[in-house]
């Protein structure tokens, strides 16, 4: 028998902690794969943040810091400007990127940092149990947006991904989702895509990941991909935000 | 070595260049600016490299990722933005990074002014971020002697894989002096196979982390923890005591205002007061043995600081109650001037207003 | 039979995405439970499946690994 399919080495052998159905597992799973084809793992170090995919440091398998809350662009900073010919990627989620640690990223894509960012939007905050995140979108019940978020109240969501774009320093943006299959692999072509462009040093690349959370959305797995689709996509549209190419 | 004459935010940078530091992750804030634009000139002179970060916040953060690839990295900053770091701090102990950090301390509370002061006291010795720690600070009081401080701390660093803060205040950053640089060679520095630099050639994935959800594992590491900082407490105590042997009163100051309280004792010694003083260098950890040595003989201390009286807190534990511990003090940004500490040994002496 | 698709029962957590997704609807949730309390993805029709691996690029746990028969002249 030949095999089609198996889990990549990019992952190590630890389960993780996400709830059942929860897409961080795909991404986590793309991330890996990347990293393995494009044989890089033993030269990337991730930085991980801080919210559900805490403990992501225990799922990558390559070496990996734990950032505070926020911060991971400045700590990934840290990192590449000492090794430049290392990979350093961040895995971050929509509470910890576009809220506490939007200074960071703004800056990092200005200074044209050569990471990659990995940017997980969910709508939510996670791991702290259902809270409104800056991207939770209009009308979406949250345990501190009780009434549905409102704009008159609880402001406007934040689309990251146009945001980041308008920045010189942004080489590579691109939003995707993860709602089915063929979506998945645009993921996976994304983030390829995100770490060649990081291989290049053409600059900095950030990958918006429109992402379930059954539990604080309190609708189960297979549903959560059908609400994404139907409510996340509108509000956040997919596609390459920003793609300057080689630099002459 | 020829003499140089320079500014004290220069000769941090300068010796923290000498001591084998290439990056540098700094934000501007009076009156420690002229220390990060000094690194913008000089480390890309050296291989090395300055980035200005958009917020002391980021600046430890970058520091914190430094760091983790093993190398020598600073940060420096004043007051508030030394506040902004604290959370960072706490970071680089729990994942035991070695890294020095400069404040070069302005007066306060809140935006406070940009005239020295020493109000950060607490801050930097009873650890200004969350959860048990201690941090060594050492304290210069001239620029020959930040020279010679800086070396040490990068050292500690590295030896204990822990933040070195270095405390000074805007009258040390601002003063011009000559000072001496010299090639020092670090001390044994343990191999730093901890360091986060990508696994090719050197086995598994490392993991660099602060996070321990297990109780008992994270009251393991804190057990770890606190036994560092006891070695660091019995091997890097630093200290200065001057004419105390015979003294009936002792000053105790550190940093700037040592260097004045040691005119007022001069003054007083002509006066026939016999006068001495203890001049802790690392402010953590806290000089207890000067004041076992003399709080049998000596009639009062007096300690002196630009604050509202924080130092006095250490000195009257270290004391524990064997002789009286005043006070003088200036704050706001108000520099003591020999005069006023004069005055003050004098009316605590109980003699004659001269 | 020779599995063409196995799954890594301790792991799973019965989020039944890949049962979503298969196209010839042959993965169903054993009725045992796996060690942390989930009944497991399982396939029982071995013959059925098609080897698309669409089950194994939604798990969100790697449960899942996919083969395929040697290149053979198919009996039609």
């Amino acid at each position: 028998m030949i095999t089609v399919y198996e889990k990549t080495k990019g992952l190590t052998d630890k389960p993780t902690h996400y709830c059942p159905g929860c897409t961080h597992g795909i991404i986590h799973r793309i991330v890996g794969e990347v990293l393995a084809e494009m044989d890089i793992l033993e030269d990337t170090i991730g930085v991980a943040s801080v919210g559900c995919s805490v403990l992501s440091y225990e799922y990558f398998n390559c070496d990996m810091t734990q950032a505070a809350h926020g911060r991971a662009p400045a700590v990934a900073t840290g990192i590449k400007r000492v090794l430049p010919d290392r990979f350093v990627f961040t895995y971050q989620g929509d509470g910890d990127l576009a809220s506490i640690g939007m200074s960071e990223v703004i800056h990092a894509a200005a200074r044209g940092e050569k990471i990659t960012v990995i940017f997980v939007n969910n709508a939510i905050y996670g791991m702290t149990g259902g809270q409104m995140a800056p991207t939770t979108l209009i009308g979406q019940k949250t345990v501190t947006s009780p009434e549905g978020r409102n704009p008159n109240i609880q402001g406007m969501p934040i689309r990251i991904s146009e945001m980041i774009s308008t920045l010189d320093g942004a080489a590579y943006i691109e939003r995707v989702s993860t709602h089915d299959v063929p979506h998945i692999a645009k993921v996976k072509k994304a983030i390829r895509k995100a770490f060649e462009t990081q291989k290049k040093g053409i600059g900095f690349s950030l990958i918006e990941v429109l992402s379930t959370c059954p539990t604080n959305w309190g609708i189960d797995p297979i549903e959560s991909l059908e609400w994404m689709k139907n409510n996340m996509i509108p509000a956040y549209p997919l596609g390459v935000y920003k793609n300057i190419g080689e630099r002459e | 070595m020829v003499k140089v004459l320079m500014k004290g935010n220069e000769v941090i940078a300068e010796a923290a260049v000498h001591a084998g530091c290439k990056y540098f992750f700094g934000y501007p804030i009076t009156p420690q600016s002229e220390l990060v634009a000094y690194m913008a000139k000089r480390l890309p002179e050296v291989g090395g490299l300055f980035l200005q970060a958009e917020s002391e916040i980021a600046a430890i953060n970058m520091v914190y990722g430094a760091a983790g690839t093993g190398v020598r990295v600073m940060t420096s900053s004043s007051s508030p933005g030394f506040s902004l770091k604290q959370e960072g701090i706490s970071f680089l102990v729990g994942s035991e990074l070695p890294a020095v950090i400069c404040n070069i301390v302005r007066g306060g509370p809140g935006l406070g002014n940009i005239q020295p002061a020493q109000s950060d006291y607490f801050q930097v010795t009873k650890g200004g971020g969350h959860g048990d720690y201690h941090i060594p600070v050492l304290a210069p009081a001239s620029l020959q002697e930040i020279v010679d401080l800086t070396q040490d701390a990068f050292d500690i660093a590295d030896r204990y894989r822990t933040p070195v803060i270095i405390m000074g205040d805007g009258m040390l950053g601002q003063m011009m002096e000559p000072v001496e640089f010299y090639e020092a060679k670090p001390k044994e520095v343990p191999k730093k196979d901890w360091a986060t630099t990508g696994t090719r050639g050197d086995g598994g994935p490392k993991i660099i982390t602060s996070l321990e959800l297990n109780a008992e594992s994270l009251e393991k590491h804190n057990h770890h923890l606190q036994a560092k900082f006891k070695q660091i407490k019995e091997n890097e105590v630093r200290f200065e005591a001057y004419e105390t042997e015979d003294a009936d009163y002792i000053l105790v100051a550190f940093g700037t205002v040592a260097r004045i309280a040691m005119n007022a004792i001069r003054k007083a010694r002509q006066e026939g007061i016999k006068v001495g003083l203890i001049r802790p260098i690392s402010l953590w950890p806290f000089p207890e043995k000067p004041f076992i040595d003399t709080r049998d003989k000596v009639k009062s201390y007096i300690t002196v600081e630009m604050s509202a009286g924080q130092m006095i807190e250490d000195v009257r534990l270290a004391v524990n109650g064997h002789a009286p511990v005043d006070f003088f003090g200036r704050t706001g940004g108000v520099v003591p001037t020999q005069e006023e500490i004069y005055h003050k040994i004098i009316s605590v002496a109980g003699g004659v207003e001269v | 039979m020779e599995k063409r698709v196995v799954f890594n029962e301790e792991i799973c957590k019965s989020c039944s995405l890949c049962i979503n997704v298969c196209p010839t609807n042959v993965i169903f949730l054993a009725d045992y439970l796996n060690g942390k309390g989930y009944r497991p993805a399982s396939v029982i029709e071995q013959e059925k499946c098609i080897s698309c691996a669409k089950c194994a690029q939604i798990c969100p746990d790697s449960v899942i690994t996919v083969y395929r028969p040697e290149k053979k002249k198919v009996s039609v």
